[in-house]
């Protein structure tokens, strides 16, 4: 499995990160070409998290080689960031704000207009309730709104840990035209779910342990693989 | 509208900013700073607490002193010390919703300059020490000071402004630091007080004359001029150590 390195949005090689002396990841290679969309399996604790918070720029690697975007990590972190949408367990939203002002908040950030707050408000139809404090909204209304931050800033590479937790399934359909593979964009994906995870893959990266397991093109892998990593 | 957005983010380019440009430093300090005042007035959670505790150590000294008034060096001591405590309540949840709610991963994934945040943090902790004052100050003087302070006023405002500039940059270089640690609540004060310690000293040497009922006299020049360069000091060791503080 190569892609034409010219056109990589992710190339990985022998990736180490450590917390204190465990490692959380090791030996972790992947390559993801422009528009792709890697699948990461694996049971809890397998560094999933680990692995996008590196490709986030928010952790060092410790040993390796990443390359996100055509840019080198940590060293040219300051280039893929604002490149570069993550959607994380954590909504990364204030709760005492409202679903516009922490839009607006972030669109100021990322130097976006404002106008696409709006926009995003009405594709992930939270538009009446986008003036009620984050605490009060339910679990799937707030990932709404954070499927609406992530992808605010128009980001060339998408980072999604479990990305359609809490939603139900019209509200994935909903959220599909802007995080799903349609969006056009590379993405890296981590799932529990099997079927669904592998429907969206074209590259399947499996770990255990922080360890990579299985490394191969989504069409072949069947779920029953993907089923054995969390015996 | 779903799907026009997606057509949008497919094409990627209709919103997008120049990604190799940076956000301007002042747009960012607006933005941070605009949402820090906003959290703070929904929650209310750091102003009145520093207030009604600095308020609350003024009746107990009223009390405990079993005087009518103080002045002097005993005034200039109960209000800065008073006012040290109650910073730090503040200088405690300085970080703790950016902490707790994600908000210090969403700053650092923007293309902003991270010294941004430095700033509107000091920006946001002057805020709150100068309601502080103008809540703390009016009673400290109705609770223990004899005859009011007057003419006084302009000395004590200088006084007052030095030495909260450099409270600002202590603490927001301290609460970024404390905020990582699971001792944070503890870390916080036992890292601000000892560098405090030449705040207090600088600011009650200074307001001092101003405080003696008989004849309010001038704050000191070189305790002005002391505090002056123990901001200008911390304002680089912050500048210099902050990203620092914010890397992996």
């Amino acid at each position: 499995m190569s892609f034409p390195p010219e056109t990589a949005a992710l190339e990985l090689s022998g990736v180490v990160r450590r917390y204190g002396e465990r490692d959380a990841l090791s030996g972790v290679d992947a390559t993801v070409s422009s528009g792709q969309t890697l699948v990461v399996f694996g049971p809890n604790g397998a560094g999933k998290t680990t692995l996008l918070r590196v490709l986030a720029t928010l952790l060092r690697p410790h040993e390796g080689h990443v390359a996100v975007l055509g840019c080198a990590l940590p060293d040219e972190a300051w280039a893929v960031r604002g490149r570069i949408g993550l959607l994380a367990h954590e909504p990364l939203l204030y709760r005492e704000l409202t679903a516009r002002e922490n839009l607006r908040y972030h669109a100021r950030l990322h130097g976006t207009a404002e106008e696409r707050v709006d926009e995003l408000l009405a594709a992930v139809r939270m538009s009446r309730r986008a003036d009620e404090p984050l605490r009060t909204l339910s679990r799937g209304m707030v990932q709404r709104v954070a499927i609406a931050r992530t992808v605010l800033h128009e980001p060339e590479l998408l980072l999604l840990d479990e990305p359609y937790a809490n939603l139900d399934p019209a509200a994935v359909e909903l959220v599909a035209p802007l995080i799903g593979p349609s969006a056009g964009r590379a993405r890296v994906l981590c799932s529990h779910d099997p079927g669904g995870g592998l429907a969206e893959a074209d590259v399947v990266l499996g770990l255990r342990g922080g360890r990579p397991v299985l490394l191969a093109e989504a069409s072949s892998v069947t779920g029953a693989e993907i089923t054995e990593l969390y015996r | 509208m779903s799907a026009a957005v997606g057509e949008s983010t497919a094409g990627g380019q209709s919103a997008r900013p120049a990604h190799a440009g940076q956000v301007g430093f002042a747009r960012t300090v607006r933005a941070l700073l605009r949402k820090e005042l906003l959290v703070e007035l929904r929650t209310l959670e750091s102003v009145p607490g520093m207030s009604l505790f600095a308020l609350s150590t003024f009746v107990v000294f009223h009390f405990a002193l079993n005087r009518g008034s103080v002045e002097g060096d005993l005034a200039a001591g109960i209000l800065w010390v008073t006012l040290l405590f109650a910073a730090i309540l503040g200088v405690n949840r300085l970080f703790v919703a950016d902490a707790e709610q994600g908000g210090f991963d969403g700053f650092l994934l923007a293309p902003v300059d991270r010294s941004a945040l430095l700033l509107a943090k000091v920006l946001t902790l002057l805020a709150y020490l100068v309601v502080l004052e103008l809540i703390a100050v009016p009673a400290f003087s109705i609770l223990l000071l004899g005859p009011p302070v007057g003419g006084a006023l302009p000395g004590l405002i200088a006084t007052l402004a030095l030495a909260d500039v450099g409270v600002a940059v202590i603490g927001t270089l301290v609460a970024a630091l404390a905020v990582q640690t699971r001792a944070r609540d503890l870390l916080g004060p036992l890292l601000a007080l000892p560098l405090f310690v030449p705040i207090v000293i600088g600011a009650a040497r200074a307001t001092e004359p101003l405080l003696v009922s008989a004849h309010r006299g001038e704050p000191a020049a070189r305790w002005l001029a002391t505090l002056g360069v123990y901001d200008l000091l911390f304002g680089l060791i912050a500048f210099a150590l902050f990203d620092f503080l914010l890397e992996d």
